[in-house]
């Protein structure tokens, strides 16, 4: 009996119903605890940009939660640096992988200001999201620049699927620091970004525009440098409108 | 039919006690003599990939435990049920669901662990141990038996995969679950001395060498040898 078509037929099916009712479930339940953790992850990532691992890795999520609200306020821009005041448009509900799938031009772009406590007018730093293609799936990041809009203040980078090891090094604090300090623009105010190299071992204290690389994973490292230079041009207008009026506060 | 069969034999012996020498055994063969990686070399694949820390490999060495226990349970139960020309599907099915749950677990709780992870809680199913276990074992035999057979390997599997990640994490990232123990015993010896970390022992290649050495070690000291 076990062995006939219909037997087996009607078992797989009711396994299928079984089973199918235990996966849904469960993402049901676990769904709200799953969207939250999300949102937590994301706040994480921006934060990461502008202090350091242990510094988040110490805190709780509700600090993290209150961190995030009293330091980081947001805008959302478009490719030519205007702000964008439609209503319902926040930086935080930008999907830059959604986003992504749109020519340049009609995607945008979110900015989060990493300010002083309860000033948002004293800037800290400006933290552009970037979103890009490593060797196996998506890669993505945040990206803090000084307030002379030039120098880089840190960055995160993750990644969906780089390879353990070599690749998916680039979330790695020690792969992340070599991007601090560098700059995004050269002496003429040429947009030429930042460039991981191929090889790994040497130092680029001497360049601005060069960082180390890591050995067996130059694919990724290309993906990074992509995305670097195709969201920094993105946001150059913006950056550029940014730097030239801070230029002049100064001087006064 | 089946409860029947299941009552008779629980009368004719309802002396064996829930942890019998026998029993024990099933739990304590998969550590050392038949150590699932180490003698029968499966689940080489997420032993190597996952081990650079210990904190995710005991995250890990969790989920493996959970899900070989469960689904040699599970399958044990079914199995006088489950047509043979399709055991293997149905095998891979409650497997799958298993690891699936696992992985919306840690998503929710855990999401550190589950970005780092990544593809290696998923490939669960596909662990050797998992498949093999349901054959060999949770096929023909009692609910309670299979998942203690499960549990042993899983735990063969644990401590392996624990004690290669932390020769890694130590050597390779001189720490111990993040703790820098390097930098700590190095400032004993003063300002100037800092103990080297090895690059070899972050990458893949260093899982393969201390994998090799504990089963040189082990093979020596059992005896076993390869036919």
């Amino acid at each position: 009996m076990q062995q006939s078509n219909t037997y087996i037929i009607v078992y797989s099916a009711v396994l299928t119903i079984i089973l199918g009712l235990l996966l849904s479930g469960s993402a049901q339940v676990l769904g709200p605890w799953q969207q939250e953790a999300i949102a937590l992850d994301k706040k994480k990532q921006i934060l990461g940009a502008v202090i350091s691992a242990e510094e988040i890795a110490a805190m709780t999520p509700e600090q993290v939660n209150a961190f995030y609200s009293s330091r980081i306020s947001s805008t959302v821009v478009d490719v030519t640096g205007k702000e964008i005041t439609k209503e319902g448009v926040s930086a935080e509900k930008v999907e830059i992988a959604k986003d992504y799938k749109k020519p340049a031009e009609e995607r945008a772009y979110p900015v989060f200001i990493f300010h002083a406590e309860g000033k948002p007018d004293q800037v800290e730093s400006y933290i552009f999201p970037m979103y890009g293609a490593g060797l196996w799936d998506a890669i993505w990041g945040y990206l803090a620049l000084d307030t002379d809009m030039n120098t880089i203040g840190g960055i995160t980078l993750a990644h969906a699927a780089e390879t353990p090891g070599l690749g998916a090094r680039i979330t790695e604090a020690k792969v992340q620091e070599r991007y601090v300090g560098k700059k995004i623009f050269d002496e003429s105010g040429a947009l030429v970004t930042v460039m991981m190299q191929k090889g790994e071992g040497k130092k680029y204290d001497g360049d601005a525009h060069k960082v180390d690389g890591m050995s067996g994973a130059t694919i990724t490292g290309n993906g990074v440098n992509n995305m670097l230079k195709a969201y920094m041009g993105n946001y150059e207008a913006y950056i550029k409108a940014k730097s030239t009026p801070k230029a002049v506060v100064a001087a006064l | 039919m089946s409860t029947e069969t299941l009552e008779k034999v629980v009368v004719v012996k309802p002396s064996e006690s829930l942890l019998s020498k026998r029993r024990k055994k099933l739990v304590t063969d998969p550590l050392i003599d038949d150590n699932p990686i180490t003698v029968q070399v499966l689940g080489i694949c997420s032993s190597l990939a996952v081990t650079t820390q210990m904190q995710p490999t005991l995250v890990m060495a969790i989920s493996v435990i959970f899900v070989v226990a469960l689904s040699n349970f599970v399958i044990s139960l079914m199995r006088n049920t489950i047509p043979a020309r399709v055991r293997i599907i149905v095998q891979l099915a409650v497997v799958a669901t298993l690891v699936t749950i696992v992985s919306e677990i840690l998503k929710a709780f855990a999401y550190d662990m589950y970005k780092e992870l990544s593809v290696f809680i998923g490939l669960i199913i596909t662990n050797c141990i998992v498949m093999g276990r349901l054959e060999a074992f949770a096929m023909g035999n009692k609910p309670y038996d299979s998942m203690l057979d499960g549990l042993g390997s899983a735990l063969g599997y644990a401590w392996i995969i624990l004690t290669v990640a932390f020769v890694r994490e130590l050597w390779g990232s001189g720490a111990v679950f993040g703790v820098p123990v390097f930098q700590y015993v190095s400032s004993w010896f003063g300002p100037d001395f800092s103990l080297a970390t090895n690059g070899l022992m972050v990458t893949p290649v260093g899982a393969f060498i201390i994998l090799g050495l504990i089963v040189w070690v082990q093979r020596t000291k059992t005896g076993y040898v390869e036919h």
